[in-house]
């Protein structure tokens, strides 16, 4: 992938009146990145959207998108870039194939190459079958992917997807993540926001944390793993061989063994210790039947940070108590 | 700041479309039946009074719009009654609808400006009324031209398209102010509402209130005729701020060319003509001279549908795209 940056910020800033929706944000997207917003309600994601693809005002701060200004050339911008909106939404009392014509002709499309971009965008996002049925009678995953095709179709460089997983059950998720990962398979950088933390980790690239219209996290997920949770690593292993908890205690950076079940055991360390607690388990002739580390989860990361935040507010508020 | 590329790239697109929707709509196809059914029913029953008075009427095609049976309202009554009701059944949701079903944001996302959408919506819905009117026209000529057994001469067609156009300015009015509550009330009911109630005021109850609005302005005591000619102006003024009024004004000189000021009917109504230096009372008016007549009035009703337009458009860009 090379390093070629697709969408940059920097310090940009949203007020609405008094209230500041986004507060000084920077960041950059590589082309062929799958980048991620998240955060709490309200915390500005939405809107940040919106500036990058100038349907909002920007207080102040600077975006360029490919190289151009959403504010100054909108065009520029909305050709290449591919929107699905947090509820997205179509005319229901047209065909699915007639809702992607509409957009077609906005874009300029002429009718062979509609004909052809949308019967093919159709089929990847399998409603090909259902192309020639009214809207209004789909489900809200087939929206969904309907709002995909139409930015398959639109052959867009960058697809800015605002919480595509809500409201899908498990199996549409995972088909919605699958095309999501062909977008940057083909070059397309990705910018999504979402909830859904586990599944953010699956695809995302790097993610940004927000908060109160603030980064206030951003990296891979490793990466915020080692900045919120501390540099521990927790192994687990399962193996059998009496006495391995003592010997694998004793191997140098392990701060502690636990039980977690009959032959499992995990172990707590401020390094990764699979090579020697293998070797261990060799050496005692054992079998091994499990050993891995565990990935920081998104999910943790993010109930700590948030947890932590709460904790330093309540901190300046009653410090006393906290302390005692 | 200049902007970069056209404001209208997508205009085209936009217009067919909404024009295509209006044309399929259950909405579109009730209101035209309704227009139709009851403006030939008073063209019809017009005609038979027509035949039994006036024979010899040099302008016999014209009475078709303006006269009606007995107890009835005229053409250009019905008109000026019906095309505000369609101009808010098509205008009322044209944007507020594009929120509710949340297909704002994904079109405005694609490479046009807020300005082709606006605007698309507006000539949408105009051609749909265009297209219902020139209908209702041809279909009354018609209707003319079997029951009366003779085609209209080219100075009553002329008066005739005069018409049409300004009924066509009249509905881009209502037009203009529905889309302008379809940007400015999230609520479609609530644009309806208000829209309706704001028509119910204008042809309703304006016409009565006016002189009351217009009595601190005119004096008591009428003695010489220029006093009673600006007593009229004044009352006239104060009518006029119903659009139906001014429409009403437009046509009844247009299709009748012995009027030669709109001071006049009132005037008659008195038991009182119009003497002008140099003019014969009761003589028509060439086509031209009519126009001259009520030309300030077209002027100001084309202004006004502009002016609704305007702020309309200006309150839509302000806005947020999300709701
Ligand atoms: N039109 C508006 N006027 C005033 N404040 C607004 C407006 N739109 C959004 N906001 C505020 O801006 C802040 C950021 O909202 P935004 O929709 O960007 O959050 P979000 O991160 O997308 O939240 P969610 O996860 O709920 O979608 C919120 O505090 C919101 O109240
Ligand atoms: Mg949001």
């Amino acid at each position: 992938m090379s390093e070629e940056t697709v969408i940059e910020a920097a310090g940009l800033t949203k007020t609405y009146g008094e209230a500041v929706a986004v507060d000084h944000i920077s960041f950059k997207v590589g082309r062929g990145e799958i980048f991620g917003l998240l955060g709490p309600n309200g915390a500005g994601k939405t809107t940040t959207i919106l500036m990058l693809l100038g349907l909002t005002e920007i207080s102040s701060g600077e975006v360029r998108v490919l190289g151009h200004n959403p504010a100054r050339e909108p065009l520029s911008v909305k050709r290449v870039v591919g929107y699905l909106p947090d509820t997205v939404g179509f005319y229901d009392h047209l065909t699915a194939a007639d809702n992607l014509h509409y957009t077609a002709r906005l874009i300029g499309f002429t009718k062979d190459v509609r004909e052809k971009k949308i019967a093919e965008a159709l089929d990847r996002v399998g409603l090909a079958e259902q192309a020639e049925k009214r809207v209004g009678t789909f489900s809200r995953g087939m929206r969904q992917r309907l709002g995909l095709a139409e930015i398959l179709m639109k052959g867009a460089q960058i697809a800015i997807l605002d919480e595509p997983t809500t409201g899908l059950d498990p199996h549409a998720t995972s088909e919605l993540l699958g095309i999501i990962r062909a977008f940057k398979s083909e070059g397309v950088s990705v910018l999504l926001s979402s909830h859904m933390l586990e599944r953010v980790q699956s695809v995302c690239d790097r993610v940004a944390l927000f908060s109160g219209g603030k980064i206030a996290l951003m990296g891979t997920v490793p990466e915020l793993g080692r900045q919120v949770l501390g540099g521990g690593y927790v192994v687990d292993i399962e193996a059998d061989g009496a006495g391995l908890a003592d010997r694998l205690a004793l191997i140098p950076g392990v701060s502690g063994v636990e039980r977690t079940g009959i032959g499992k055991l995990r172990l707590h360390s401020d390094r990764d210790v699979r090579p020697e607690a293998a070797a261990e388990v060799v050496a005692m002739q054992g079998r091994l039947k499990y050993l891995g580390v565990q990935e920081a989860s998104l999910e943790a990361i993010y109930t700590r940070y948030f947890e932590s935040m709460a904790q330093e507010r309540s901190g300046v508020k009653d410090g006393e108590r906290h302390a005692a | 700041m200049r902007r970069e590329g056209s404001a209208f790239a997508g205009l085209g697109v936009v217009t067919l479309k909404e024009l295509s929707d209006h044309m399929t709509g259950m909405r579109m196809i009730v209101m035209e039946w309704l227009v139709v059914l009851l403006a030939l029913g008073v063209v019809y029953t017009g005609i038979q009074q027509i035949r039994q008075v006036s024979a010899e009427d040099p302008f016999l095609f014209l009475r078709l719009f303006t006269r009606a049976g007995e107890g009835l309202p005229s053409f250009v009554s019905v008109l000026s009654f019906l095309v505000p009701l369609v101009a808010i059944g098509i205008g009322f949701d044209l944007v507020s609808s594009e929120r509710s079903q949340r297909t704002l944001s994904r079109i405005l996302s694609q490479p046009i400006y807020r300005d082709a959408l606006l605007f698309g919506k507006y000539l949408g819905g105009l051609i749909t009324i265009i297209i219902m009117l020139v209908a209702l026209w041809l279909l009354v000529i018609g209707l003319g031209i079997l029951t009366l057994g003779l085609p209209p001469g080219p100075e009553e067609v002329a008066r005739a398209l005069a018409m049409l156009v300004v009924t066509i300015v009249y509905a881009g009015v209502w037009l203009g102010l529905a889309l302008l509550f379809s940007i400015v009330f999230r609520s479609p009911a609530t644009a309806a509402f208000v829209a309706l109630g704001l028509w119910l005021f204008f042809t309703v109850l304006w016409p009565l209130l006016a002189p009351y609005a217009a009595a601190p302005f005119v004096s008591e005591t009428v003695q010489t005729p220029g006093d009673l000619l600006t007593q009229i102006s004044v009352l006239q003024a104060f009518a006029r701020v119903s659009p139906g009024s001014l429409f009403g004004e437009i046509v009844g000189v247009l299709l009748d060319p012995t009027v030669r000021s709109t001071q006049q009917p009132l005037l008659a109504s008195l038991g009182l003509v119009l003497l002008q230096p140099g003019s014969i009372p009761g003589a028509p008016l060439p086509l031209v001279q009519s126009l001259l007549v009520v030309w300030p009035q077209i002027v100001a009703m084309i202004a006004g549908a502009i002016l609704l337009f305007v702020i309309g458009y200006v309150t839509f860009q302000r806005q947020e795209v999300r709701a």
